[in-house]
């Protein structure tokens, strides 16, 4: 069985696995059921002066029968007292002393604020303080959240302030909102952060009700720009994270945040860098309940993989992104349709013909053959057929050999190697004439 | 047994297409697609209304994860017989009975087909899920190895305690190995399960039938606890002139003789009768026409509204081209000069009545075992069909699995 112990910049879970901050992580109540259900961390909803929030906060995205694939919200930070957030705090720290507990704050952009608070969050044994640097909506008008991620220069006076009083591992979140997240991040490097988590929720609107005009989510007829996370929002936070974790001038731990809601999620963070893992909008569509196969399946792919703890696997898909001009421009691939599979229905010939090379042929529907071929000369290997066929395997991208040694653009744009030859557009190029 | 004239002349590849499995494997697309469309219940109705109560909405969840294994650990730590329970199980009367999405008048999760196609994966791949309990030296005894007694002693063997089980037959499983309609499940699938379990390491010893081999009350002395899951009896009689004629055969043997032949061994006669109205009278009737009889009749002496089999069976007989006869009381079994099965006399409201016919299956239920059981003996436990007059696969392994927890806690009470 894998060892899922994490220590994750001096603070230490049983598993990878913390529910974010956010409604789920509200009360003690909920975060003591969520550690009795196999959590190994927490970081509680964020603490600061108790805001009022409006009715209606959330909106949803689905996507055909597929319920909240993306999922916004316009709520604020907490609404309950600090003491009383503190004290509970305190209570599931005594209860749970081998699970994380990290608190999340948000105060109003003073030295002396800042002070104050991770002082008081200090007393009550907490693991770590992560600094809401992140939230796009609301407090952002205040002053707070993105409105100090979006500049490094705030971002990095706050965590000096904080880390002039802080004793506990100070972790800062990061806005996706930004231009380019490895600035910030430096920025926190240079506060003196002891680690980063990201990403928090992105600048969106869902959708318009097309009766009313009303946006959603609608509050007495009129909207705000939310912040949009769930599965949807999982291949921004990929990229983000593993554009840190690979940032030289970074260095410290990253926890992994956005659109985690399988075991298969959790892995992809952890392979390109996480140290530990984030989740929100997963537990508020099907509960705590979801850590288990969380645990188990990532247990069981780590089993699988001879791969024994965490250390074993993070970052080891980090070497492999790499910029698109150190790609080797002599590795050909090929359509192949495994006729046996194909169910002959053309969207293959449809999205080439129309949305890509023109590279497939159609033929005569008789006597159940084949209704569709590659046409190889000019297949550019896009995998575009691949990926709306909907039988699994049909259609997969097969290696063309050849005997030219790889070259990268980069080489190629100095004048050295030589570029294999290639399909070309040619079919492109005849397109209006011959149709 | 007696056999009536060979009159079938299906071919091999025919007879094999018959008995193929009525519910195909999932392909790995179709089972993504179907457990992306569960809607993953709390406290759900499937899981409610399964007598082993696999957590259904988990199972299923890490099917659409990619976490094969975990799902099928989920399904076979409850239920040891969840490769036979998702081929055989009634599940329109279980849990895709009891799916939500039938109150939103959408087809329910295809739940059996999830099921097959997790715990396939374990077949597949030979995987070990299960592991031996440290060894506590308590000796438990467990008589008949069917599903009742099989699940017993995989969970007393997780418990560590040694297990011996003594089986009249020649090969375990019970009625899984011998009596399951051959389209649902089949015997290699029913012994691949068995020896899953005997591989925890469970002693077993076939061809001995306690009782006429070994004295129940030594079972008593040998080991600590003892477990019976002997099954019923066999057909019961119908106790009608012609009964012993060759063409007579009870349903039980008919099945038996099918599922251990070559399917050309067994053979059928051109105009079939059954006599009953159960589940097994419906097996009876399908695999005979399956077989290539020309007709195969239900005759039943009450109506339609009172047949005691599952709608869907009903409705598969139908569509096996099936003939059924209600209100039909059998009277006699004639026979014809040479001595053969001609016809079944029936009694009706409108008189006397011979249904032609020249094999006559008898489905009526099975008999009670003549085992005496020392029932107030604390140290005897029973499950299965002997102990609720004839369940489900799903309700044997359930109360097996029931017992062993029994067992467990009283050899730990008695350990100290």
């Amino acid at each position: 069985m894998a060892d899922l112990r994490t220590n994750f910049a001096g603070i230490q879970s049983p598993n990878p696995f913390w529910l974010a901050s956010g409604p789920p992580t509200n009360t003690y109540g909920q975060v003591a059921k969520a550690f009795d259900q196999g959590w190994g961390g927490a970081v509680w909803k964020t603490i600061g002066e108790p805001i009022i929030n409006v009715f209606s906060r959330y909106g949803s995205v689905d996507l055909g029968p597929t319920r909240m694939m993306g999922f916004n919200n316009i709520e604020l930070i907490t609404d309950r007292p600090t003491p009383e957030n503190l004290k509970e705090i305190a209570e599931v720290k005594r209860n749970y002393p081998k699970h994380a507990v990290i608190a999340s704050l948000m105060v109003e952009s003073k030295r002396e604020a800042w002070h104050e608070m991770v002082k008081q969050t200090q007393d009550t044994g907490a693991d770590g303080i992560e600094l809401n640097f992140g939230c796009p909506h609301g407090m952002s008008e205040r002053g707070m959240g993105s409105a100090v991620g979006q500049v490094p220069d705030y971002t990095c006076q706050i965590v000096e302030w904080v880390k002039e009083v802080a004793t506990i591992p100070v972790i800062v979140k990061l806005t996706p909102n930004v231009t380019d997240i490895t600035y910030i991040a430096r920025a926190a490097v240079k506060g003196g952060a002891d680690a980063l988590s990201l990403i928090n929720t992105i600048n969106s609107i869902v959708g318009v009700d097309l009766s009313t005009f009303e946006p959603q989510p609608s509050v007495a007829g009129k909207s705000s720009h939310g912040g949009y996370c769930g599965p949807a929002v999982k291949p921004i936070a990929l990229h983000l994270v593993s554009a840190v974790a690979a940032d030289p001038s970074v260095k410290i731990p990253v926890s992994g945040i956005g659109g985690i809601a399988s075991w298969r999620d959790a892995a992809e963070f952890i392979v390109l860098g996480a140290g530990s893992l984030q989740v929100c909008t997963a537990v508020m569509h099907y509960g705590f309940r979801i850590v288990e196969d969380l645990i188990d399946g990532l247990s069981n792919w780590m089993d699988e993989g001879g791969h024994r703890t965490l250390a074993d696997v993070r970052g080891r898909a980090l070497p492999r992104v790499t910029k698109w001009e150190e790609l080797d421009l002599n590795y050909h691939l090929l359509a192949h349709i495994d006729q046996d599979k194909c169910i002959k229905c053309e969207l293959c010939w449809t999205a080439c013909e129309d949305g890509a090379h023109q590279a497939i042929r159609r033929l005569e529907r008789k006597n159940g053959g084949p209704v569709v071929e590659i046409i190889e000369e000019a297949c550019v290997g896009c995998n575009l057929c691949a990926a709306v066929c909907p039988v699994q395997d049909c259609i997969t991208m097969e290696r063309v050999p050849n005997d030219y040694p790889p070259v990268t653009w980069k080489e190629y744009a100095a004048g050295k190697g030589r570029l294999a030859p290639r399909s070309e557009h040619f079919h492109t190029a005849t397109w209006s004439k011959s149709r | 047994m007696q056999r009536p004239e060979r009159v079938r002349s299906l071919s091999d590849e025919q007879l094999a297409a018959n008995f193929a499995d009525i519910a195909p494997a999932l392909t790995n697309d179709a089972a993504l697609l179907e457990a992306d469309k569960c809607l993953f219940c709390h406290d759900a109705p499937c899981t409610i209304a399964c007598p082993t109560h696999i957590d259904v909405p988990a199972f299923i969840k890490k099917i659409a994860s990619g976490n094969l294994r975990g799902s099928a650990r989920v399904i076979l730590d409850v239920n040891p017989f969840g490769h036979s329970c998702a081929r055989a199980c009634p599940v329109e009367v279980l849990c895709e009975g009891a799916c939500v999405l039938n109150d939103r008048d959408e087809q329910p999760i295809r739940i059996a087909l999830l099921q097959r196609h997790a715990t396939d994966y374990v077949l597949e791949k030979k995987l070990k899920l299960f592991e031996p309990g440290k060894r506590t030296g308590k000796r438990v005894a467990i008589v008949g190895a069917g599903p009742a007694g099989l699940a017993c002693a995989r969970d007393l063997r997780r418990c560590g305690h040694d297990v011996t089980v003594f089986e009249a037959k020649t090969q375990p499983g019970g009625l899984n190995t011998y009596g399951i309609a051959e389209y649902k499940l089949k015997a290699d699938v029913a012994l691949a399960e068995a020896h899953d379990i005997l591989d925890l390491g469970v002693e077993l010893r076939l061809g001995i039938a306690i009782g006429r081999d070994i004295p129940f009350e030594k079972l008593l002395t040998d080991y600590d606890a003892v477990f019976v899951g002997v099954g019923l009896g066999s057909t019961k009689q119908l106790g009608i002139p012609g009964e012993d004629l060759p063409g007579v055969v009870d349903a039980l043997t008919f099945i038996e003789h099918l599922k251990t032949h070559p399917y050309r061994d067994t053979t059928v006669g051109r105009q079939v009768v059954v006599i009953g109205a159960g589940n097994t009278a419906i097996d009876a009737v399908t695999q005979a026409k399956r077989l290539g009889a020309a007709t195969a009749t239900i005759v039943y002496r009450r109506g339609e509204a009172d047949m005691p089999c599952y709608h869907y069976e009903y409705e598969l007989a139908k569509r096996d081209g099936c003939g059924f006869r209600f209100n039909a009381a059998p009277q006699r079994i004639i026979a014809n000069g040479s001595g053969a099965v001609a016809g079944v006399e029936v009694r009706t409201s409108n008189g006397s009545e011979t249904i032609p016919c020249d094999m006559v299956i008898v489905a009526i239920g099975q008999g009670e075992r003549g085992l005496v059981v020392p029932h107030d003996d604390p140290r005897v436990f029973t499950g299965g069909d002997c102990a609720n007059g004839g369940a489900e696969i799903v309700n044997a392994a359930a109360e097996g699995v029931a017992a062993a927890k029994k067992i467990n806690d009283m050899l730990e009470r008695t350990h100290g």
